[in-house]
């Protein structure tokens, strides 16, 4: 079990508020992600719900029971930090022992439970190492290992790949995922970068300034972004957001059409403009385009390769349907 | 050419290190020679250097005069007890300064520090008093706990030192994996702390055990102490600097054992911080 509620919670810094009232539910083995650019309060935010920090006001349920006033040792919850925080001294087989041996779980069951993590985790030939003598990868598995074997309610990751290289970070990405497959406990994960949050993710909770922006599935945030700020976050490249006279068309402040949901035509565009810097991958190309008169530069993906180079005159349409509408406070318009 | 230059500031510098070195081991290797020498001869003048009769008469009267070894005693009981105290009282004091500091935490270690800049003197007769009243004039246990207080500040801002240097993500670690605060200290913060604690140890071993002041004040004949034994060799009715020199020879030889064995750890003590 492992529901968690936030209820009017606050988090003061001396005179500053960094975690303006707020309410979230996290459901039993949901996969929730806190996403947000750095300083928007959601690594306070988890380290609030792991007990590390003092709530200034509001409650905090686990599993139905009032936790706020109880300290992180007793609340149940397992946490990887960005770090790694491995104790130096003590082995891997001790690091992941550490958590069962404050516990109080005999010896025997430790053994057994080391056993299965370290199988699970392809640490098994590294048990007798110190953290010191491991990679950055492998000292991330003992990191999660010794979460696992305490059995928590619920799992806390605080940007726990960023100090991972690119191609490690993905393949870490999806051993996560599957173990939270395996083992529907609920995990709340901390990062700043929207592509972990759209491909983890259950339910993703966009924060701003200590304000949530947005909750959601990852295609409800991509599908209907409910302000500007969410729609420019989610989605990789950026959203393309465009003011003035084109958007007063569409009776909007603001419209945004994504980058994929313009098409490239030959000629008699609804928009044109002037290639910049194009980026051909193969299976996309993006453009940067531009002098479209709309804003100081759009972005274009197409799929597969088209031949167009910097400099030349390219003719768009965006998609009708997939244009999103904003008024004047950045809020969408349905 | 600059490789010359280099190499010309190395040989310089090495100079001078020894240089400066020599001269201030100087003065302890002048008394180590004069316990060998004869008392007529520790004043000849000129003064005689290495072409003399040694002899170890010196440390067969000093031995025979006074129990070398219950001053000895006395003096690993006090500066061993007194460390040991003060890393008890030191280790939750500086947990709480490093981990959790308030606004008042940077104050507080500087007024510490400034107890260290009162004159022992000023505070001599109050202290005296106490002692009296709780009779612990010339107790070890009296002792013990006064030079735990003289160095106090030092052990405290040294394992200060050490432990802003262990990163806070590894102790919440800790709490997060449920250890209590007395677990997160025994378990995790003081064996990661080892090499800071070691050379806090041994820097404060060396300190009490050279503590003159106090020892030679607050004692008398049951708990004083090497410094006691030391001073009960400069009487003012007699020149007996061969037998002081052996004296003081006995005396600071266990402590320069010890440091010349534990010269690594005390250099990193020292520099810790400073240098990385």
């Amino acid at each position: 079990m492992g529901q968690i509620t936030l209820q009017q919670v606050t988090k003061n810094f001396g005179d500053v508020q960094v975690i303006p009232p707020l309410d979230l539910t996290i459901e039993d083995g949901e996969f929730t992600v806190f996403v947000g650019p750095s300083g928007c309060g959601k690594s306070t935010l988890l380290r609030l719900i792991a007990g590390l920090e003092d709530i200034t006001s509001g409650t905090i349920l686990i599993d139905g029971a009032d936790a706020t006033a109880i300290s992180p040792a007793k609340r149940g919850l397992a946490m990887v930090f960005q770090s790694y925080a491995l104790y130096p001294h003590m082995s891997v087989r001790k690091n992941i022992a550490f958590p069962m041996r404050m516990a109080g779980v005999d010896k025997a069951e430790q053994d057994r439970r080391i056993e299965q993590a370290a199988t699970a985790l392809n640490l098994t030939d590294y048990l007798d190492r110190r953290p010191g003598q491991l990679s950055g990868g492998q000292r991330q598995r003992v990191a999660i290992g010794r979460a696992i074997v305490r059995e928590p309610a619920a799992f806390l990751f605080d940007e726990p790949l960023s100090n991972l290289d690119a191609a490690l970070r993905v393949g870490m990405r999806l051993e996560i995922s599957e173990l939270h497959k395996r083992l529907k406990t609920t995990m709340i994960y901390v990062t700043h970068d929207q592509v972990e949050a759209m491909t983890m993710a259950d339910k993703i909770v966009v924060l701003r300034a200590g304000n949530i922006e947005q909750v959601g599935s990852p295609l409800d945030l991509y599908r209907a972004p409910r302000n500007v700020f969410v729609a420019g976050f989610i989605g990789s490249p950026k959203m393309n957001l465009i003011e003035g006279p084109e958007a007063a068309k569409h009776d909007a402040h603001t419209i945004g059409v994504r980058p994929e949901h313009i098409d490239v035509v030959e000629t008699d565009g609804q928009w044109q403009g002037r290639v910049g810097v194009a980026e051909h991958l193969g299976s996309d190309t993006f453009f940067h385009v531009h002098d479209t008169g709309l804003a100081e530069m759009l972005t274009v993906r197409v799929a597969g390769e088209v031949n167009l180079r910097h400099g030349d005159t390219i003719h768009l349409n965006p998609r009708a349907d997939q244009i999103h509408r904003f008024d004047d406070k950045g809020l969408r318009i349905q | 050419m600059a490789r010359n230059v280099t190499n010309q500031r190395k040989l310089i510098n090495t100079v001078l290190a020894w240089g400066i070195g020599l001269l201030i081991f100087f003065p302890i290797l002048w008394t180590i020679l004069t316990s060998f020498k004869s008392e007529a001869t520790a004043i000849a003048d000129p003064p005689v250097f290495l072409f003399f009769d040694w002899t170890l008469d010196n440390y067969r009267v000093v031995q025979e005069r006074s129990d070398y070894m219950r001053f000895l005693w006395n003096s690993v009981i006090i500066a061993g007890g007194s460390t040991l105290l003060g890393i008890i009282v030191a280790v939750p004091a500086a947990w709480s300064m490093a981990f959790v500091p308030s606004a008042r935490t940077k104050d507080i270690l500087l007024w510490m520090l400034s107890t260290k800049m009162l004159p022992a003197v000023g505070v001599l007769y109050p202290i005296y008093l106490i002692f009296i009243k709780m009779g612990l004039l010339d107790s070890r246990v009296g002792l013990t706990v006064v030079l735990m207080l003289i160095n106090l500040p030092i052990i405290i801002w040294m394992l200060y030192t050490y432990f802003r240097e262990i990163p806070g993500e590894i102790l919440e670690a800790a709490r997060m994996d449920g250890a209590s605060l007395k677990e997160e200290i025994l378990y995790v913060l003081t064996p990661m702390a080892v090499p800071g604690i070691a050379s806090t140890v041994l820097l404060n071993i060396i300190l009490a055990w050279n503590e003159a002041f106090w020892t030679l004040n607050l004692t008398a004949a049951k708990a004083a102490p090497l410094t006691a034994f030391i001073a009960s060799y400069s009487s003012p009715e007699g020149l007996f600097y061969a037998k002081l020199s052996a004296a003081s020879t006995m005396a600071i030889a266990p402590i320069l054992i010890l440091g010349w064995f534990s010269q690594k750890q005390l250099v990193r003590g020292l520099t810790f911080g400073a240098v990385k």
